[in-house]
């Protein structure tokens, strides 16, 4: 249960099935690491969760060049590791490698 | 005459040209390569150049050695793809039309991308190993090294070879060990990421490696930029990582091609169907290997196994036929883990690497995420089933180009 939802989610408390994602379970996730939730937060939430849409691998410097936030305003956004922690907030998985 | 122009005379470029020759008839279609490059590189070879493992010798022939009879090599630099005529233009002002193209372009490392990375530093005491030229620096600079930080770094991701900079961690150990200095040696991993090891699986059963070989991981780091005049290279959120030695995997971009003609993303990969390899540029283009935006590996065995699919949705197309929704994300990495050993792992868009046995289920003779000295026979045998084998377009037996659960231990 995130943010009086049921979801599944993994070990590391990252949705496992982006379709369950509900803006209340993003602002539970959110709340839990210390990030209080503006329309600047959910306009880089929606730009991540139509990159992962659209299957496009993320990273900090993409998104920093996505026109929707530079990198250092995503740093203040999400301080603590941000693509990690919006990822996190948005539902979808984390960033990976192959191994 | 119809035509069919490839862009890129690589890996995957070559490998298509062999492939579409072999089944197109030559007396109604013309099939041209472009690549202004003279030289094909083994680019996994690059990993061993600066252990001297490998002679840079070894990893260069001529790009027109492979490109087989019956198919135009132009050696000129492509300037942009005008898409909406359906021809290229090169930057000598030669146009060619096409009715399929094929872009088989690549990625490359974008130093400039971070700041300081090109500073007073660059190939002295800053250097990557991505490049023919970058290997061998390297390579002179370990050769009198005495020992210090080395810093094994990836900027960001997507890179060519994932496993690339963990193998160059792994064989730097190994290397200062045979040398016996490896207590001067610290070795140090940074990656933008949350670990060495970001699948559930591959962590568990490998993470004894970083311990065993004493790596230092430094997670989550994205690079800002790089202190030439300190030494340091420093995040976006103000961590700093001294080092004597920077072995770096900068930024990996597109071809810029991509960006003159409108068609890149970003970081100048084509947008592309991730199951049929066309494009979502225009109908009749394809692209293939590194050049894609597709969520695979960026590696010659996705390439290889794209091949098969993208030479199948070419002849479709020409037919009128629907397009096969062949390609899986099957992607085959040998990992070098030093002194002799390697790994192997075999996945797909949506299965992740997985212990077992493989080609042959029990048998083997290669195993899945674990260290044997096997697999690294078939890592050195590689290069010679590259040269002979995959780019001339030859199937290699018992890997099909689709992944097969066979031998794969699930829980």
């Amino acid at each position: 249960m995130i943010g009086g939802v049921p979801v599944q989610v993994n070990d590391e408390g990252y949705l496992t099935d982006h379709s369950q994602w509900k803006r209340e379970i993003g602002d539970a996730i959110a709340k839990e690491e210390g990030i209080e939730m503006t329309d600047s937060h959910w306009t880089v939430i929606d730009y991540l969760q139509e990159q992962h849409r659209n299957e496009v691998p993320l990273s900090v410097r993409r998104v920093g060049k996505s026109g929707v936030i530079d990198i250092k305003g995503f740093y203040a956004l999400f301080p603590k590791g941000p693509l990690k922690t919006s990822s996190k907030i948005a539902g979808i998985p984390k960033p990976v490698s192959c191994i | 005459m119809r035509k069919i122009v490839i862009l890129g005379a690589g890996t995957a470029g070559t490998m298509m040209a062999n492939h579409l020759r072999k089944r197109l008839s030559s007396d109604e279609w013309g099939i041209t390569i472009i690549d202004q490059n003279k030289k094909h590189y083994y680019q996994p070879g690059y990993l061993f150049i600066p252990f001297e493992i490998y002679k840079p010798k070894q990893i260069v022939k001529s790009i027109k050695k492979f490109i087989p009879n019956g198919v135009d090599l132009v050696q000129e630099r492509i300037e942009k793809i005008d898409h909406e005529n359906d021809k290229v233009i090169l930057s000598n002002g030669q146009e060619f039309d096409y009715n399929v193209l094929v872009i088989a372009t690549g990625t490359d490392i974008a130093p400039q991308e971070t700041e300081g990375m090109e500073g007073s530093g660059w190939r002295k005491d800053i250097f990557d190993f991505y490049t023919f030229d970058g290997s061998i620096a390297l390579r002179d600079k370990l050769r009198d090294w005495e020992g210090g930080k080395l810093v094994v770094h990836i900027c960001e991701m997507p890179i060519k070879c994932p496993v690339a900079p963990l193998e160059f961690a792994f064989l730097a150990d190994a290397f200062f060990e045979e040398k016996e200095m490896r207590h001067k040696v610290e070795i140090i991993f940074v990656t933008p990421m949350d670990g060495a090891f970001t699948k559930p699986k591959a962590n568990e059963k490998l993470n004894y490696l970083l311990q065993d070989k004493n790596i230092t991981i430094v997670p989550d780091f994205n690079i800002e930029h790089i202190d030439n005049e300190n030494k340091k290279i420093v995040d976006y959120a103000g961590t700093e990582v001294d080092y004597d030695l920077l072995v770096t995997v900068p930024t990996n971009m597109g071809s810029d091609v991509m960006e003159r003609s409108g068609i890149g993303d970003e970081l100048n990969y084509v947008p592309t169907n991730k199951a049929t390899l066309q494009t979502k540029i225009k109908d009749n283009i394809f692209a293939i290997g590194d050049a894609t935006d597709v969520p695979a590996s960026k590696a010659g065995s996705v390439a290889h196994f794209e091949g098969e699919t993208l030479l199948e949705n070419v002849l479709h197309f020409i037919n009128g036929e629907p397009l096969n929704e062949g390609f899986d994300g099957h992607a085959n990495c040998f990992v070098e883990t030093g002194h002799g050993k390697a790994l192997l792992i075999d996945f797909n868009y949506t299965q992740e690497p997985v212990p077992g046995t493989f080609p042959f289920p029990g048998i083997g003779p290669m195993q899945l995420l674990k260290e044997n000295r096997m697999n690294h026979m078939g890592k050195m045998a590689f290069k010679w089933i590259y040269w002979n084998m995959l780019i001339t377009g030859k199937h290699i037996p018992f890997i099909p180009a689709q992944m097969s659960m066979a031998g794969k231990e699930l829980d």
